[in-house]
């Protein structure tokens, strides 16, 4: 059974919404428990992921959530945009591969970052990104 | 508008990277330290990024795209203080900040600029084929 303990979502549509972002993860990460090394691998995939929001998705959503299930507790954060959707999901995973000029690690990254990845993306309908580290 | 200082030691260029940085903020300091290595004849740039509790790709490719800059205006770049957890998710995200020399403080960064100067010895003016 998953149990969500806090829930709290934030606009992202502003390079500063990026930093607040950063920052409200750093403290959730704080807040259960994360190793240093955890709390710096989530909040560097929250960065990357927020920053697509941003750049590519025209903008959306982060939910930060403390979330538990019957043996450990976790950080999950989903990051969500209307935007164009991405055409070709595995291309986008490769390392490498970049649509808006950046290195194309962002979501490869992100995913070797996190405990849990997943990723649903409808072309002309959005994107969502959900990645979860588990303490310990 | 937000800047980050830079500071004048000698023939080198100290940045000290304090605030948690927005992306424009960090194309800021790329272009304020391009335009200062020339404006000051600078041959080294020492980057103190003690205080940086993420480097994500786009911090990354600014490090990077700043030693790539530099270079090419004849100036060595130092990056010091990385802290070790930052290193650890660096290499896990796939970066490995390509082209940069990378020190464990400012004194040692400091120690590299100088023996790298040093090493090149005086310019004599250009050679001429004989």
């Amino acid at each position: 059974m998953l149990a969500v303990e806090k829930s709290h979502e934030m606009a992202l549509f502003k390079h500063d919404d990026v930093v607040l972002v950063r920052q409200s993860v750093r403290t959730a990460a704080v807040e259960i428990g994360l190793s240093l090394v955890d709390q710096t691998r989530i909040v560097t995939a929250a960065s990357e992921l927020a920053r697509n929001t941003v750049v590519h998705g025209g903008g959306g959503l982060a939910r930060i959530e403390t979330i538990r299930d019957t043996t450990k507790r976790g950080l999950r954060l989903t990051f969500e945009d209307h935007g164009p959707g991405i055409r070709d999901l595995e291309l986008a995973m490769k390392d490498g591969y970049t649509s808006g000029g950046g290195l194309g690690l962002g979501l490869g990254g992100a995913k070797r970052l996190s405990s849990e990845f997943h990723i649903e993306s409808q072309v002309g309908e959005g994107t969502r990104v959900t990645i979860t580290r588990w303490k310990g | 508008m937000d800047k980050i200082p830079i500071l004048h030691v000698g023939p080198f260029l100290l940045v000290t990277i304090q605030v948690d940085m927005h992306d424009r903020l960090a194309l800021t300091l790329q272009d304020d330290l391009t335009t200062q290595i020339v404006s000051h004849r600078a041959r080294g740039v020492l980057i103190d990024i003690t205080a940086l509790d993420i480097v994500d790709s786009f911090i990354g490719r600014m490090l990077s795209n700043i030693a790539g800059m530099a270079k090419i205006l004849d100036a060595e770049t130092v990056v010091v203080g990385m802290q070790p957890s930052v290193a650890v998710t660096l290499v896990e995200l796939g970066l490995s900040l390509p082209g940069i020399r990378t020190a464990l403080n400012v004194d040692r960064g400091m120690d590299l600029l100088r023996a790298s100067r040093e090493s090149e010895g005086p310019i004599v003016g250009s050679r001429e084929i004989t």
